[in-house]
């Protein structure tokens, strides 16, 4: 039988921050009611919103794509127009669904298609497909391609990693200024970013909730309700939906309501969800009473460097900061420790066939954290593409790992 | 009354059933073609078992089912196959093991405990190199049936490289290597070789291995170049195919099995005590 799932009750809220997300999108671009700029999704979303952009992540598009599973007959229009089937899938679903006139951004927010942008923004901090995404773009609709291209991988954060991104990042200034039609008021950047950070703090500590046992939430709710984190931070919005959030979570603790009913097995999800699986994976692990409790894909929109009193040096911090633009070795001791104070039994290393920066067992980690005693498994998948995906194999696979723990 | 312990494991290529009495000795075994109706294959698989044993759908005190197909019939319990695999050769081999159980679809690499825990495993990549799935494409490109692939093997002389990861690929290897005049002898042990080295890239293996799984079954040659080649000490366990289906009669046996009832509630249970079962013929498993 399946086990029973408990409803987030914040969820309607949430649907509803999202609508005025897209909304603002739209009548920008349908209706001449603003500008609109393409950010990537860990790009300089702050300094958008201070220039009064409306920001539109392709990523989140992509997901959206994937979640919809219209991924599926999309990816292959753009590997027909010569993106390879082994590049990100999101980059592949979003350009494939730009070229067939598809997304479900019509069907769900009214849109008559993808935003036009008035610029594109990214930041290579992820990896380099966001800008050869972007340049696609650049190519189609004639605007400009900006961005910040980040030292790759780093290990300790030093000065000098830092100055190069801050300068490359004040250096957008002029260019958007003269895009937005208006001058970069200091006050509205060190507001934004004071949002940000504030929404990150919350997203934080929502997901530190998951660390009580038995965990209010699992990754599943965490990959649905980071969307305002991702797509509306630097805007009051965001701050107010991780308050909704937050405070459900903590009446959960003290309720001590569980998200997986007789929860038995706390688990570690690393890499990239299986976007058009979700459901599935969430109820084969709530039937096996095994709650996901902690991510790298979640945790990594929490940008704790950010500080309104240094908005280009503190945007460069936090934007080079992340978990996916480390070396191995940090990435290891973050897993390890996030492990720990999530008290995780075990690791699921998802193997994205079309995200390696995001795929983290490539490289020894899952048999290093082995033999240090952390039980791992390696899944096969794709954040969109399901041709690399098996749910048979998938399936048996995470059974097995559930059923080798509960051996220990 | 003897009581009886069902397993039932549902692969790609076959169904397999094992029953077992209460002694853990073996009472009855069926092998069929898995097909599409898998659940009456299943069934058919059970019944043909409890004939074998001289017992009826009551004699049956637990099921357990395993393999890729697990949720297609009643069962009182389920458990992935590769826990089946290395319960069932921990059963013939009780000591630290790795099991390699190569199927039809996929490939799993098992690490058992001196106590008989599975205490990691490994599944090959979203692949069909290796598998058994594999080996059949190839046999059928070559017009050689499968089963002589051991035969060829044993009397090749010379040792050929077949590597690539995709099946498709290998056939064009393979077709290139009969173009070049290589004797089929020693294309056939370069197959069984290539098996051997998609599992063996899987992680490093080694300690005492037990082969279990349709593909050493049917081509016991693959316990040769496991040995020749990579210098492992193999054992292959009476019936190999049989391995996951009889872990899973053990697990019926000793209780364990998540508790998950079929398509069509729990399977049947076991006999009160005032319902006659007919004797079993028991045999030594």
């Amino acid at each position: 039988m399946p086990a029973k799932r408990v409803e987030i009750r914040a969820s309607g809220e949430l649907r509803k921050v999202m609508a005025l997300h897209f909304e603002e999108i739209r009548q920008a671009a349908e209706e001449g009611k603003g500008k609109v700029a393409w950010c990537t999704s860990v790009g300089p979303a702050e300094l958008l919103q201070a220039l009064g952009f409306r920001v539109y992540f392709p990523e989140n598009h992509g997901a959206i794509l994937g979640t919809s599973r219209a991924s599926a007959d999309l990816i292959p229009v753009a590997n027909a127009a010569g993106y390879s089937p082994e590049i990100c899938s999101y980059l592949t679903s979003d350009i494939g669904g730009y070229l067939k006139g598809a997304t479900p951004l019509k069907r769900l927010y009214g849109f008559k298609g993808i935003p036009r942008p008035d610029v594109l923004v990214y930041n290579t901090n992820q990896c380099r497909d966001v800008q050869d995404w972007f340049s696609f773009y650049q190519r189609e609709f004639n605007v400009p391609l900006v961005g910040v291209s980040t030292p790759h991988p780093v290990p300790a954060l030093e000065e000098r990693h830092i100055k190069g991104v801050e300068s490359q990042m004040e250096a957008l200034v002029e260019p958007l200024e003269k895009v937005a039609g208006t001058r970069l008021d200091p006050g509205e950047l060190r507001r934004a970013l004071a949002l940000s950070r504030e929404c990150t703090d919350l997203w934080n500590e929502v997901l530190r909730t998951g660390a009580a046992v038995p965990s209010p939430l699992t990754f599943f709710d965490e990959c649905i309700h980071m969307g305002p984190a991702v797509v509306m931070r630097g805007r009051q919005e965001a701050v107010d939906y991780y308050k909704l959030l937050l405070a459900e979570m903590k009446e959960r603790l003290k309720d001590r309501v569980a998200a997986v009913e007789g929860e038995s097995l706390r688990l570690y999800w690393d890499g990239m969800p299986v976007w058009g699986r979700l459901r599935d994976l969430s109820e084969q692990f709530a039937a096996l009473r095994a709650c996901v409790v902690v991510s790298t894909y979640c945790n990594s929109w929490i940008f704790d460097e950010l500080d309104p009193s240094r908005p280009f040096h503190s945007m460069a911090r936090a934007y080079t900061k992340l978990f996916i633009n480390r070396t191995e070795q940090v990435k290891q001791e973050y897993i390890r420790r996030l492990v720990r104070d999530f008290r995780a039994h075990g690791i699921i290393f998802h193997d994205s066939k079309t995200c390696p920066n995001n795929a983290n067992s490539r490289y020894g980690m899952p048999q290093r954290l082995s033999k240090e005693g952390i039980p791992t498994l390696v899944i096969n998948g794709d954040l969109c593409d399901l041709r690399f995906y098996s749910d048979a194999q998938v399936r048996t696979s995470i059974e097995a790992f559930t059923e080798q723990l509960a051996e220990r | 009354m003897t009581e009886y312990f069902l397993g039932i494991d549902i692969g790609s290529w076959s169904t397999k059933a094992v029953l077992i009495d209460a002694k853990k000795r073996l009472a009855g075994k069926c092998l069929r073609r898995s097909g599409v109706e898998l659940r009456k294959v299943a069934e058919d698989c059970r019944d043909e078992a409890l004939r074998q044993a001289g017992a009826g759908p009551s004699g049956i005190r637990r099921t357990v089912a395993t393999g890729f197909a697990r949720d297609v019939i009643a069962a009182d319990g389920v458990r992935t196959e590769i826990s089946c695999h290395a319960r069932g050769a921990f059963h013939h081999f009780p000591r630290e093991l790795t099991v390699i159980d190569i199927g039809g679809q996929d490939n799993k690499v098992i690490r058992v405990s001196p106590h008989g825990r599975h205490i990691s495993f490994r599944m090959n990549r979203k692949c069909a190199a290796g598998t058994g799935a594999f080996l059949e494409e190839v046999a059928l490109k070559l017009d050689i049936p499968l089963k002589d692939f051991t035969e060829l093997s044993r009397r090749s002389t010379k040792k050929l490289s077949i590597g690539a990861f995709c099946t498709v690929f290998t056939s064009t290897e393979v077709l290139s290597l009969v173009r070049k005049g290589e004797r089929k002898e020693d294309i056939a042990r370069g197959l069984l070789a290539s098996v051997a080295a998609r599992i063996m890239e899987m992680e490093p293996i080694s300690g005492t291995v037990v082969l279990t799984g349709g593909v050493i079954a049917f081509n016991p040659g693959l316990k040769d170049v496991f040995e020749q080649d990579f210098g492992l000490e193999v054992l292959v366990p009476p019936d190999p195919q049989f391995c996951g289906a009889l872990g899973a009669a053990l697990y019926a046996l000793e209780g364990a099995g998540t508790e998950r009832a079929g398509p069509e509630g729990a399977g049947p249970k076991g006999a009160g005590p005032d319902v006659p079962v007919p004797k079993g013929r028991n045999r030594e498993g």
